[in-house]
């Protein structure tokens, strides 16, 4: 855990190498490096540009409201903050414990997101330099290239998200950005005609979430060297875990562990989680850093998503996800695996583990029931916190006697990832840019980097953006020296 | 009921008395409105269901039908003007859709649908106006308003209790609430009121029932606006 590289001693006799926007990741960033004559690397950080400002016009607007405006946060995964958002109204009005109908739709809802958005971003973002290499012909190096050169790979990765988007319609009234989930329950159950065409696809869907978990192991555990080391960083991490210990992407408590494995805390009521956790902000981001309290922040920063979830529970549920897991875990060796290139096989793991789930969910008769809300003591505050396909998402609301919004805390998962993601690319840097002439290709190793965490940069900042990769190369005076184009 | 008149060609029957659009509504003829409400008098001020007669043009809520009048009214020019109006609305309000409970139920968005409007075409206002929480039951996001007075007329001509009024005049005119607090909660406004049913937009909400009906269960999702008055539902 070091602090090196975040800022330069002499900055102003340093060359600046921006990449901006960062290409396949959603929202709008930035990466600056700074260099000096011999192209030795002094600073990298990543920038989080564009600034929207949710958690203040939610202010001032009835709590009912917020689940479905939150969710424009993002096109991608607005589930998370739908349900988020939700289960943090929950707490206002008094709904301690919603029927088994609700929360098992608000379940399908939530693991049909998580099945499309690790799809999505498998896929469609990350499978070009997985499958063509990180510096390969970046003309190809994108989803159509993907399409050409393995068109079976390309068309699963496409009805794999489609199959996760019709869960989300027929629980939540749209593909995208619908109204499913309202405080203390949920406004529609499934027909038995929405069940039974979802359970058509569901036996296709796990057997390619299956083989899409055989080929990430395959590529990953090929080339050793490169997938256990690149970009690699000591960290510790976090995350929600159900009844059990089980991974558990709806409810839980929170757990967070050490870099080795050591538990720093337990079975934390999310309700407190300011008691252990705390954001620092910093004056080149607009994404601000949180920690551990208890660790302070030099320390205290810690990752989410997929790689903190699959080693940071005891056991996954379903067969065949808890068959890949233990695979995952012995190819450990034991100890917690911190490379940022084991995201993309946990992440895979976390789509076969919702695909089974979904095909649970889909045999259970109380998708079908119509008790579907709860109401209770009328409370002032409420916190929600979610499993995102990102990582641990919180909201976190204040709501006066007359139902008005007076104070909305969010912490993206995306946003608990912001060290994590600047010291992956410091290591990157460090390892392939120093000393070295700057080229498209090692500028796209950065990218990589980030690409693993899977950021949601239009969330962790309320930012929203769709961007071609720029990027230029100035002299000490700030002149442009050479620009790079990926658009 | 032997008089008739003409519109759009076809030959439309009507009473004594009645105006253009009650007698193309029984005849299952829609004409675009907003202020318009076949319960209060007409008001003339939303001017969307204006139509030519005898070439020229007119509030059909305010005109009454006359033996041989020639009316126009689903023709390109009138829709496209009338198209312009409903921008207009939506650009001096906050008529934020994607996050308005109302939505899918709403007579403004239900019409802009209707006319074909496609983006707000002019610049936002974005007012920023206060809501009203401080009834128990009742939420007013004056954000909304489009002064169409329904909820005015509504109080006043059959709740008997004038709970609502406009204020100002021209560009500043605006709903306010008949108390000296200014609050809904300061006035004798009830659920089982007439002004509580009436807001065509999202001003006037019952609270805590938002979003409580579901997507594809919504009123406009069913049918859209012309089906629904045509059939007189």
């Amino acid at each position: 855990m070091t602090y090196n590289l975040e800022t330069a001693q002499n900055p102003e006799k340093l060359r600046r190498v921006a990449i901006d926007p960062v290409s396949r990741v959603e929202g709008h960033g930035k990466v600056t490096i700074l260099l000096d004559e011999q192209n030795r690397v002094h600073q990298v950080r990543l920038h989080i540009v564009e600034f929207r400002g949710f958690e203040k016009f939610i202010q001032g607007r009835p709590y009912w409201e917020v689940p479905v405006m939150v969710q424009r946060l993002c096109g991608i995964c607005p589930v998370s903050h739908h349900l988020a958002a939700s289960k943090a109204l929950d707490h206002i009005v008094g709904a301690k414990k919603l029927t088994p109908a609700a929360e098992k739709l608000r379940r399908l809802m939530h693991y049909g997101q998580m099945l499309q958005s690790h799809a999505l971003h498998f896929f469609h973002l990350c499978s070009p330099d997985l499958l063509f290499g990180f510096d390969s012909d970046v003309t190809k190096r994108n989803i159509v290239g993907v399409a050409m050169a393995h068109p079976e790979t390309a068309k699963r990765g496409v009805l794999l998200r489609r199959f996760g988007q019709e869960v989300i319609r027929v629980t939540a009234g749209k593909r995208v950005h619908g109204t499913g989930a309202v405080p203390g329950g949920v406004n529609k159950s499934l027909t038995i005609a929405e069940r039974d065409e979802l359970l058509k696809d569901i036996y296709h869907i796990i057997q390619w979430s299956r083989e899409a978990v055989q080929l990430i192991q395959q590529v990953h555990t090929q080339a050793p060297a490169l997938y256990n080391s690149f970009g690699i960083f000591r960290s510790n991490f976090m995350s929600l875990v159900g009844n059990g210990g089980d991974l558990d992407f709806y409810h839980g408590t929170l757990r967070a562990r050490d870099d080795n494995g050591t538990p720093i805390f337990d079975h934390v009521d999310y309700q407190n989680y300011q008691q252990v956790i705390e954001e620092e902000v910093r004056p080149w981001s607009y994404m601000k850093f949180p920690f551990f309290k208890a660790l302070g922040k030099e320390h205290g920063w810690y990752k989410v998503g997929p790689l903190a979830r699959v080693q940071n529970c005891d056991q996954i549920s379903t067969p065949f996800a808890e068959h890949a897991r233990r695979e995952f875990i012995d190819y450990a060796g034991g100890s917690p695996m911190h490379a940022p290139l084991a995201y993309h096989w946990t992440r895979m793991i976390e789509m076969l583990h919702a695909a089974e789930v979904i095909k649970e969910l889909l045999h259970d008769p109380d998708l079908l029931s119509d008790d579907l809300m709860v109401q209770g003591e009328r409370q002032m505050e409420g916190v929600g916190v979610i499993e995102a396909p990102r990582g641990t998402l919180f909201h976190h609301y204040q709501v006066d006697e007359n139902d008005i919004v007076t104070m909305a805390n969010l912490i993206v998962s995306t946003t608990n990832n912001n060290q994590a993601m600047n010291e992956a690319i410091r290591q990157v840097a460090r390892r392939y840019l120093h000393g070295k002439e700057v080229t498209e290709g090692l500028l796209n190793h950065i990218e990589v980097a980030i690409r693993a965490f899977d950021p949601c940069l239009s969330c962790a900042t309320h930012a929203l953006g769709k961007m071609p990769l720029e990027v230029e190369l100035l002299d000490a005076e700030g002149a442009l020296l050479h620009r790079l184009s990926q658009s | 009921m032997s008089q008739t008149l003409t519109l759009d060609g076809k030959s439309i029957p009507f009473n004594d008395g009645e105006t253009i659009i009650q007698a193309a509504t029984r005849a299952g003829v829609f004409i675009p409105h907003l202020c318009y409400h076949p319960e209060f008098k007409p008001h003339g001020s939303c001017k969307l269901c204006t139509v030519k007669v005898n070439g020229r043009q007119t509030a059909s809520c305010t005109m009454r039908a006359a033996v041989g009048m020639v009316v126009e009214s689903d023709t390109e020019e009138i829709n496209a003007e009338r198209r312009a109006l409903t921008q207009m609305l939506f650009v001096e309000g906050n008529h934020f859709c994607p996050s308005c409970e109302k939505s899918g139920q709403c007579q403004l968005q239900a019409t802009a649908y209707h006319l074909g409007m496609m983006s707000p075409h002019y610049d936002h206002f974005f007012p920023n106006r206060a809501v009203d929480a401080s009834h128990p039951d009742f939420l007013l996001d004056f954000n909304r308003c489009i002064l169409c007075s329904l909820c005015v007329r509504a109080s006043r001509d059959v709740d008997g209790k004038n709970v609502f009024a406009l204020s100002g005049r021209g560009i500043d005119t605006h709903l306010i609430v008949n108390a000296r607090s200014g609050k809904l909660a300061d006035t004798n406004f009830a659920e089982a009121d007439k002004a509580a049913q009436v807001c065509p937009v999202g001003v006037i909400l019952p609270k805590r029932r938002g979003f409580a009906v579901p997507i594809g269960e919504r009123k406009y999702d069913k049918q859209p606006i012309d089906e629904i008055v045509a059939e007189g539902k």
